[in-house]
């Protein structure tokens, strides 16, 4: 079975359909290198979607070359290909008459893995999607949607696949587990260090995510393609900096946590972890109208503290 | 072997003459099929609708409908005629009277799904809006469920159809009539009556798959 | 009034007052007659039925498999099977009479003419009812063609093509009583017989008892192979 994580390059990649003025996806060229989330993001109808498609052939290129480790997606047999890359979707699309083992075991059965290899491997993923082995014998139909989406992350993950290809995963889901997923998703990623590309409407989500973040307008044309903290500072032209939004250099705060700021000596005031962004620190020293915070570590003992001030420059 | 092809065809070719020879005879059994299958499919729709189309309307009685369209199903047209013929005796109500039980299931569970599987939606509007429980029915889950409850109609039509050419077993008269005395028809009369029986079938399934189609068709709003 | 078929068998008036009178249901008959009439006929009824419903799968799954590729024969194939269904059942064993003669054939083709149309909608319904974005990840996660329609799209399709299969088998075994009109076979033959001999309720009642009988017990096996084979389907609360 494939290995660790792959380099992925898209080469003056386009898709145009036949009797549209407009390409789907206009000569995208980007790199996405080994062990980084790439997030696409853009309005509905920016091809998003489509670039992904792209990629595991479900959609087949009009021209351009898209490569995977420098092997062009071309040049391989479609099944062989597929089976290679995780791809998560949205609607999760569970297989509803498999229980929840089976559907972890879809693509290394389809490698004709042993029985018994694939329980073990479906108990490993499970937990480290943060489901409890108990799950192992429910069907789909019996999970809440946050249960099921990790389901369908594990899922993509069974075949050990150097490239996760991820639909809007998150998208169908209310806004507290919708978070509590991304956290668990960056968690795993540290793990796994698997190449991800992860398709997004909501902005927010693909700074949170993305090592690197595509931004595409209509007509399938990338308009930037940088790091969150780089497109949020510099956006390179108007349409980006619209789609950013007017509150970019509030967005900016939640790129860093305080453990990454110069400390001052533990004081009083409300306590807030070290790991929290600077951005939800702000926010609770406004809440609580103090001027200074006492910052927390990992047991709660108050290591050092940082002010307003601190946090605005 | 060519003797046999030949011998078949005549088969055919004599039920051909036959029709042409006796329209008057067809006609009058045609008439008597209709008659009976008309009485029959009429008395079912009195009875099941209203009550298949309340039920649905109250999403209540699933087990009634569910089961009143097994056990419609698993009653043999001919077990029923035979019944009735023991039961009232040989004459037009032992065969009416089976034909009517028959229609009955496809009739009210196909009226019961239809109103029931109307969007809840749409039925909470019309009652926000200030309609009565029989408005609501008739103006706007009628309308959405005709589809269905033609289907079902059609369904029964079939069925009475197939059932009336049986019961002339148990003196329904009809066009079966002369299907089981071959006696007296001939084979190429048995097989002239089973081809009009056939046609009169599938001309009132094709009717009413027609009034189905014209039923269902409503306006589509623009994209 | 005439009878294709066997000989008539001469089973009634043999003894008991019941009998001689012609009563409601004696049951002296039933015993006497149960070894020689009734078992058998429901033996060859089972027979007609099994045979009939799994001919009628296989032509209809074959039917399926293409009007599911291609679309274009959907239409034909439904319109086909919907005409076969509307001829009287009567009237199509009389048909076929010229052409296959007084035989069990005769009898299978117009039986299993009777269950293509309940199969083939159920099937193609079922099949096309499978959601997109299922048969997507199937093939985004590299199964082929047919590994995405036999692992997937077919189980899916199965509650649908299970229910299909109940109805189609109640609706044979109650239509292959008419089939004793043609052929003496069956547990319709029994019943023709009583009509023959001035009504004789006991065998109507006693061979009607067992079609009916005979129909919900195959409809309730149908139910628990049906559960059986798709556990997925009443696992908790819905999707």
């Amino acid at each position: 079975m494939p290995g660790q994580a792959a380099e992925l390059v898209f080469d003056e990649a386009t898709k145009q359909y036949e009797g549209r003025d407009e390409a789907a996806v206009d000569h995208l060229s980007l790199t996405v290198r080994a062990g980084e989330i790439c997030v696409l993001v853009g309005p509905s109808g920016g091809g998003k979607t489509t670039a992904l498609r792209l990629v595991n052939r479900l959609i087949p290129l009009t021209s351009g070359d898209i490569r995977i480790d420098g092997t062009s997606i071309l040049d391989q047999d479609v099944v062989r290909l597929r089976r290679g890359i995780g791809y998560v979707i949205q609607q999760v699309g569970l297989f509803p008459h498999m229980t929840v083992e089976a559907n972890i075991g879809t693509v290394p059965r389809l490698y004709g893995r042993p029985r018994a290899w694939i329980r073990t491997r479906s108990a490993e993923l499970l937990e480290l999607v943060g489901l409890d082995s108990s799950y192992a014998k429910r069907y789909p139909a019996q999970l809440s949607g946050g249960e099921r989406q990790r389901v369908g992350l594990a899922r993509a993950l069974a075949g050990n696949p150097p490239l996760m290809l991820m639909d809007e995963p998150f998208g169908a889901i209310d806004p507290i587990v919708r978070a509590r997923l991304q956290d668990a998703f960056l968690a795993l990623q540290k793990e796994v260090r698997k190449t991800v590309v992860f398709v997004t409407h909501d902005i927010d989500e693909a700074i949170k995510v993305g090592d690197r973040i595509a931004i595409f307008r209509r007509g399938g044309r990338l308009a930037q393609y940088d790091t969150p903290q780089a497109i949020l500072e510099r956006p390179a032209d108007e349409f980006v900096a619209e789609f950013v939004g007017a509150d970019r250099a509030l967005k900016a705060l939640a790129l860093h946590t305080l453990a990454e700021l110069d400390l001052g000596a533990p004081a009083g005031g409300p306590p807030c972890p070290r790991t929290s962004t600077v951005r939800d620190a702000l926010a609770l020293m406004l809440q609580m109208d103090a001027q200074k915070l006492a910052v927390t570590d990992e047991r709660g003992v108050v290591v050092g503290s940082v002010t307003r001030e601190q946090l605005l420059s | 072997m060519d003797a046999l092809r030949e011998a078949r065809v005549k088969t055919f070719v004599d039920a051909f003459r036959f029709i042409a020879d006796n329209p008057h005879l067809l006609l009058v059994k045609t008439a008597e099929h209709l008659e009976l299958s008309g009485a029959a499919l009429g008395i079912a729709l009195l009875l099941a609708l209203p009550v298949g189309l309340w039920l649905g309307h109250l999403h209540r009685g699933l087990f009634l409908a569910a089961s009143i369209s097994n056990v419609g199903r698993a009653l043999p047209s001919l077990v029923l005629i035979a019944f009735g013929l023991t039961i009232f005796g040989i004459g037009f109500w032992n065969n009416t009277v089976a034909l009517v039980v028959l229609a009955i299931p496809p009739v009210l569970t196909n009226a019961y799904f239809a109103v029931d599987a109307v969007d809840r939606d749409v039925v909470d509007a019309a009652r926000g809006m200030g309609m009565t429980e029989l408005q609501v029915l008739r103006r706007v889950e009628l309308p959405l469920a005709l589809p269905l409850v033609f289907a079902g109609i059609r369904i029964a039509a079939i069925f009475v159809i197939a059932t009336a050419t049986i019961a002339a077993i148990a003196g329904g008269g009809g066009l079966g009539a002369i299907i089981v005395n071959r006696a007296s028809y001939g084979d190429a009369g048995v097989l002239a009556a089973s081809l009009c029986v056939s046609a009169l079938a599938f001309l009132a399934a094709l009717i009413l798959s027609l009034v189905r189609r014209a039923a269902s068709r409503r306006p589509v709003p623009v994209p | 009034m005439t009878l294709a078929g066997g000989p008539v068998i001469p089973n009634f008036g043999s003894g008991s007052s019941c009998e001689v009178t012609n009563g409601w249901f004696c049951t002296d008959w039933v015993r006497q007659h149960w070894s020689d009439t009734l078992q058998p006929a429901l033996v060859q009824h089972i027979e007609l039925t099994v045979i009939a419903v799994a001919a009628g799968l296989a032509i209809a799954f074959a039917l399926a498999l293409a009007g599911f590729r291609y679309r274009l024969l959907d239409p034909p194939i439904g319109f086909v099977s919907d005409f076969l269904y509307t001829i009287p059942s009567l009237a199509l064993f009389q048909i076929l009479l010229p052409v296959t003669g007084i035989s069990v054939l005769t009898v299978e083709i117009a039986l299993v003419s009777y269950t293509l149309l309940i199969l083939y909608r159920n099937m193609i319904e079922g099949l096309r009812a499978v959601p997109a974005e299922i048969v997507d990840v199937a093939r985004g996660s590299g199964f082929t063609r047919i590994q995405t329609f036999t692992r997937v799209e077919l189980p899916l399709a199965l509650p649908t093509i299970l229910a299909g299969l109940r109805i189609a088998t109640v609706s044979t075994v109650s239509i292959a009583t008419v089939a004793s009109f043609v052929v003496a076979k069956g547990l319709g033959a029994p019943i023709f017989t009583a009509l023959e001999q001035d009504v004789f309720k006991t065998e109507i009642f006693a061979a009607g008892g067992m079609v009916v009988a005979l129909a919900l017990v195959a409809d309730g096996l149908l139910v628990l192979l049906q559960r059986a084979l798709t556990p997925w389907t009443r696992s908790g609360r819905p999707a």
